[in-house]
């Protein structure tokens, strides 16, 4: 992969004790969080600041169509989460979040296709399919500018902390962690990219390498296979906790997706 | 999906901005799977914009051009009337779309 060589650099410094599982503990200081956004080159940032040239809304305005719009024989998101109804707006800024009824960690795409489930009596959409894409979008675009904060105590308590050993657990070919590139390095370059602290608050998000909108979980498919790790499956319960773990640790920034990354 | 921004109502004689983006995969056919089978290219050929019946704008792609296109130009307001852009992939598929430019 194109991040081998200063991968291959960066375990000159950490690879030499293969038999250590976990990296070391380390975080980001409370007063230096700073989301994606702040590590974009300018052209990138006009890209995400124009709501017009920012071509994630292609997928808000889908999702927007979708949701105001009856499949068969179903009512409309819309009659029961419109204006008079349960609206949306500022729910995508706490999730993941625990479903009350069977105790699983739902992130915002799960809780959509629940919902289309329980209350539409429709089949869930595919992930990372246009429609979900463009639902996720349409929801989380009604908490853009909300500060993130989700629940990690109860029942999420240990969802938190399985998001946490995956975060600091070296894997891969590379034997590298999360934390050793987003808490260890964030500022630093990575061949052409500059490394952030690796929050999720711009997702889904364009990216210009994608040529595409995709998850959080496409992105952190993405950081496993660039260290030669295997990825987890999309919508799997791991990358759900590692969600989790992720909006913790970016509380308080501003939810910005659909986000524009490079 | 396509989205459009163009004004409503200009005055005679304004120079008015338009904006127009289609959701298109701009596969160059340059690039392989995961098999190292050639994805097939898979363009927009020509986008056209016409304002009261006579073209105003036209670009020729090629495989070169990021996916989902975006383009932004300038207008004269003359008289009311529609404005239509329309795009055609490489198949010959076409898709369009329509504002009402209305002109005081
Ligand atoms: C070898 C270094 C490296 C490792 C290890 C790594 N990443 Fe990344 N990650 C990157 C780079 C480079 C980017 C793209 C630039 C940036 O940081 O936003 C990125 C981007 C991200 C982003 C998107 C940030 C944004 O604002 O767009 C998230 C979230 C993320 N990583 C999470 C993780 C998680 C979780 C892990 C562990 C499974 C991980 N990364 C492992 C290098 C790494
Ligand atoms: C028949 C009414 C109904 C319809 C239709 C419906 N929902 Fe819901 N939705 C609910 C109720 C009730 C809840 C509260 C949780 C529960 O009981 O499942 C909810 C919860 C949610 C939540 C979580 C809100 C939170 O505060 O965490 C999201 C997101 C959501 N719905 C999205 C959608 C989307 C997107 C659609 C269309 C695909 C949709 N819903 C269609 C009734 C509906």
């Amino acid at each position: 992969m194109k991040w081998a060589l200063l991968i291959g650099a960066l375990c000159l410094a950490g690879c030499n004790k293969p038999e250590s599982t976990y990296a070391r503990n380390s975080d980001v200081k409370a007063g230096d969080i700073k989301s994606g956004y702040a590590f974009l080159q300018d052209d990138t940032k006009a890209l995400q600041d124009d709501d017009f040239a920012n071509p994630g809304f292609l997928w808000v305005d889908r999702g927007k169509r979708l949701f105001e719009t009856a499949e068969t024989g179903a009512s409309t998101c819309s009659t029961c989460h419109g204006a008079h109804g349960m609206p949306l707006k500022g729910v995508a800024a706490h999730y993941p979040k625990v479903d009350a009824k069977t105790g699983k960690l739902l992130n915002l795409e799960a809780a959509i296709n629940l919902c289309r489930e329980q209350h539409q009596g429709l089949e869930p959409l595919a992930y990372e399919s246009d429609d979900l894409l463009g639902m996720t979008a349409y929801v989380a675009s009604l908490s853009r500018g909300e500060p993130v904060s989700v629940d990690i105590t109860g029942p999420a308590a240990k969802y938190y902390e399985e998001g946490r050993d995956y975060f600091f657990r070296r894997k891969g070919q590379f034997n590298l962690a999360c934390s050793q590139c987003h808490n260890e390095h964030w500022g630093e370059k990575l061949r052409g990219d500059t490394i952030s602290q690796g929050h999720g608050n711009a997702f889904p998000a364009y990216r210009l390498e994608w040529q595409d909108f995709g998850s959080l979980h496409r992105r952190l498919r993405d950081c496993d296979t660039g260290i030669r790790a295997e990825p987890q499956d999309y919508g799997s319960e791991t990358y759900m906790a590692v969600e989790l773990y992720l909006a913790k640790r970016a509380e308080g920034l501003a939810m910005e997706s659909p986000g524009v990354r490079r | 999906m396509i989205r459009i921004s163009a004004p409503d109502t200009a005055e005679m004689g304004e120079i008015v901005e338009v904006k127009a983006m289609i959701q298109h995969p701009m596969e160059t056919g340059y690039r392989r799977d995961a098999k190292g089978d050639v994805i097939p290219r898979n363009i927009i050929k020509q986008f056209r914009c016409a304002y009261g019946g006579n073209t105003v704008f036209e670009a020729t792609f090629f495989p070169g051009i990021a996916a989902n296109p975006f383009l932004a130009f300038c207008l004269r307001a003359t008289r009311t009337g529609p404005i239509e852009f329309s795009w055609t992939d490489q198949h010959g598929e076409t898709w369009s779309e329509t504002r009402q430019l209305t002109v005081s």
